[in-house]
């Protein structure tokens, strides 16, 4: 048996593995937030909740209409988008003229209510969502037994990365877009309605959480609390990769999974810590973030 | 004049105050009795402790029958949300300022000992119904505490005792990482170790927060032990076993600590076969029978689970010694309430006849169950077959081997 540093190869390969569906939760959050930050300069902390919402918008499909997983992976960030838009022209559009601060504190405002309201109807404990039928039983990797679904999150939040990239690098709307980041008032003088694309952009963004949200309900159960444990490594992949960063959070959120699947062979009691360590490194180094624009 | 808000506020103040004061003359010739349920409502514990804990002393005050003995009884409860921290906080107010008079539950071994020093410290009492550690009482005992209904030298003693005898000689253990995961894998390690058995290694991961296993499960895997021992509790190990059967892992899997509200969670389908142990089960025999059935029709739907049975029985023990001994000497020093709770002993429903030894270890015997297969389970809730039963003297650590200060020797 070929072996690394003590541990078996076969091992390390089932933990890159591992390691790779979890950096896909962090690159599909972190980019919904990386886009939020870019165009409206405010710090979603409602984004953990709202990943949640889309978890239990799932389960609802299920359970009241009777409405299944695939459908769900389209109405699901639907429904959210809306509330997205519905959050941000009665609630976060008043903070535009104001600091950071108050939109971060609004946004985790809504997160707290939000989330106490869903512990409150559901309890902490959850509710379980059956894995979708063509995608239950094991994958023979040779080096590990993969759950067939786990294999699908890793496809599918690549597929949804490269598509929001592509949309925002290589079409017209994200040339606007990213004009409107950059210059605002201009592109208003040319004739873009910038408040409905700030509008729509927040929609998307949470639509975006809401497709992981989709995504994580069949793996654990779905509960309360699974936007909060994500949430704060999503913002060290955010701070990591650079403040608005699109390519930076894709390939930030997929590193850092693969990090921590590496602790978690050689010292699994730091796992839960390695994210910040990485943090500390690279603003020490890089205080704009690996692949922010330096202010 | 100007009749202003601040006006307004004052009087409805004084007001307040004045309907408030014979209301509170006329409580206090009636002592009360202040029980407050420290327990998990938030977090991986709650279905093992929670809310049920909270109706459970509430049928013991029940049961008891306070009607005519001079006193009331008042409960309250309160979220430890798996921080020592924050349950230390709540012990605090609870002791200083509401006049609680004994702490009940708290499911979590490292909020534990936080509340048994606090309950020392202010001369209250501490029920531990819902901790394992058996450090409580071992090194870290004292005369306010006692630990009621199990702990880990006993899970390890029954569940992996039971399981080297029957080949499993190597381990590998999965480990919540903190007091209560730690005593765990180290009392079972003991036991392996003395049969001839070896541990090829753990993995201790952070607790709490942990929802995906499968990284250690592959470990597990790797390692080529013939047990997997999972050394967590609650949700984790719900989560444990699940991922466990969605990976592949085809070894032993040793679930330490399992409770009826897990296999209820998991489902006999997946629970099926895993060998447990406990000290109480709802259909042992009449008495925990019509036990349950009282409390089913307090809380539909639902069997205790040992923790919340065990915040019964202690209530129950708890109300007798005190009207035993007095309800003004009760309410002045907790130490005088649990040496009379220990010089009494213990009979009730949920565990029948028992002790409680001077260590603060209640005694009483173990069970170890198999989990039944979904063909064998007549009907909701027939979860377990009785494969063992360890006697009360044999269940728990041996006094002389706790190192407890309280033991003389």
């Amino acid at each position: 048996m070929i072996m690394i540093f003590g541990k078996p190869l076969m091992l390390l390969y089932g933990q890159l593995t591992l390691g790779l569906i979890n950096g896909s939760f962090y690159a599909l959050l972190s980019l919904g937030l990386a886009v939020i930050f870019g165009l409206l300069n405010i710090i979603n902390f409602a984004h953990g909740a709202l990943f949640m919402l889309g978890a239990f918008v799932t389960w609802g499909l299920l359970q009241y209409l009777g409405i299944g997983y695939w459908a769900a992976l389209v109405i699901a960030p639907l429904v959210l988008g809306v509330f997205g838009v519905v959050l941000e022209r009665f609630l976060i559009r008043r903070l535009y003229g104001l600091d950071h601060l108050y939109g971060l504190l609004l946004t985790f405002g809504c997160a707290l209510v939000i989330e106490g309201l869903m512990r409150n109807n559901f309890g902490s404990s959850g509710v379980p969502y059956a894995i979708p039928s063509a995608l239950q039983g094991p994958l023979n990797l040779g080096f590990m037994v993969l759950p067939r679904y786990r294999a699908w999150v890793v496809l599918a939040a690549a597929a949804m990365c490269l598509v929001t990239w592509l949309l925002i690098e290589r079409t017209r709307l994200g040339a606007t877009l990213r004009a409107a980041t950059e210059n605002a008032p201009l592109v208003q003088a040319f004739g873009v309605n910038v408040p409905r694309l700030i509008t729509l952009t927040y929609g998307a963004g949470c639509a975006l959480a809401a497709f992981a949200g989709v995504l994580a309900a069949p793996m654990n159960s779905v509960n309360p609390n699974m936007g909060s444990n994500l949430i704060i490594v999503v913002f060290a992949t955010v701070v990591i990769g650079g403040m608005g960063s699109i390519l930076g959070s894709i390939i930030t959120g997929f590193g850092l999974g693969i990090i921590e699947g590496i602790t978690k062979v050689y010292y699994p009691e730091g796992s839960a810590t390695v994210v910040f360590v990485v943090m500390v490194i690279v603003l020490l180094l890089r205080p704009a973030g690996l692949f922010g624009k330096a202010a | 004049m100007r009749f202003t808000r601040r006006d307004l506020m004052g009087t409805a103040a004084a007001a307040l105050a004045a309907t408030a004061l014979p209301l509170g003359r006329a409580r206090a010739q009636t002592p009360t009795l202040k029980i407050g349920v420290l327990t998990d409502l938030s977090g991986p514990y709650k279905d093992l402790g929670g809310p049920v804990s909270t109706a459970c002393a509430q049928l013991a005050a029940a049961d008891f029958g306070v009607a005519g003995k001079g006193f009331n009884v008042e409960i309250v409860q309160a979220d430890h949300q798996n921080k020592p921290d924050v349950g230390a906080e709540v012990a605090r107010k609870w002791f200083d300022q509401d006049g609680v008079d004994v702490v009940m539950d708290v499911p979590n071994s490292g909020v534990s000992l936080a509340i048994a020093g606090i309950a020392k410290e202010k001369n209250k009492i501490f029920l531990a119904d819902g901790p394992a550690t058996s450090n409580l009482t071992g090194a870290k005992c004292n005369a306010n505490t006692i630990h009621w209904v199990y702990d880990t030298w006993m899970l390890a003693h029954s569940t992996g005792g039971a399981l080297v005898k029957s080949g499993g000689d190597s381990w590998y253990f999965i480990t919540a990482d903190y007091e209560f995961g730690k005593a765990l894998q180290r009392d079972t390690t003991g036991f392996v170790t003395a049969a001839g058995g070896k541990v090829v290694g753990a993995s201790q991961y952070p607790f709490p927060g942990t929802t995906d296993f499968s990284s250690y499960l592959l470990q597990a895997q790797a390692s080529g032990a013939k047990v997997v021992g999972l050394a967590n509790a609650g949700l984790d190990t719900i989560n444990s076993i699940k991922q466990a059967k969605e990976f592949g892992i085809t070894q032993t899997l040793a679930g330490l600590l399992v409770f009826i509200a897990d296999v209820h969670a998991l489902g006999l389908e997946t629970a099926g076969g895993l060998v447990i142990s406990e000290t109480f089960y709802w259909d042992l025999n009449e008495r925990t029978r019509a036990f349950s059935d009282r409390l089913w029709a307090k809380v539909p739907n639902k069997r205790a689970t040992m923790d919340q049975a065990g915040v019964y029985a202690s209530t129950l023990h708890y109300l007798k010694a005190a009207a035993d001994l007095g309800i003004d000497k009760a309410k002045a020093s907790g130490a005088d309430v649990v040496a009379r709770m220990k010089a009494m002993p213990t009979d009730d429903d949920a565990f029948g006849k028992g002790i409680i030894r001077e260590d603060g270890r209640k005694i009483h015997p173990c069970y170890l169950f198999q989990v039944k297969k979904p063909s064998e389970s007549k009907g909701p809730w027939d979860y377990y077959n009785l494969l063992a039963t360890v006697p009360a003297e044999e269940a728990f650590r041996p006094l002389k081997d706790g190192g407890c200060p309280l033991v003389k020797a």
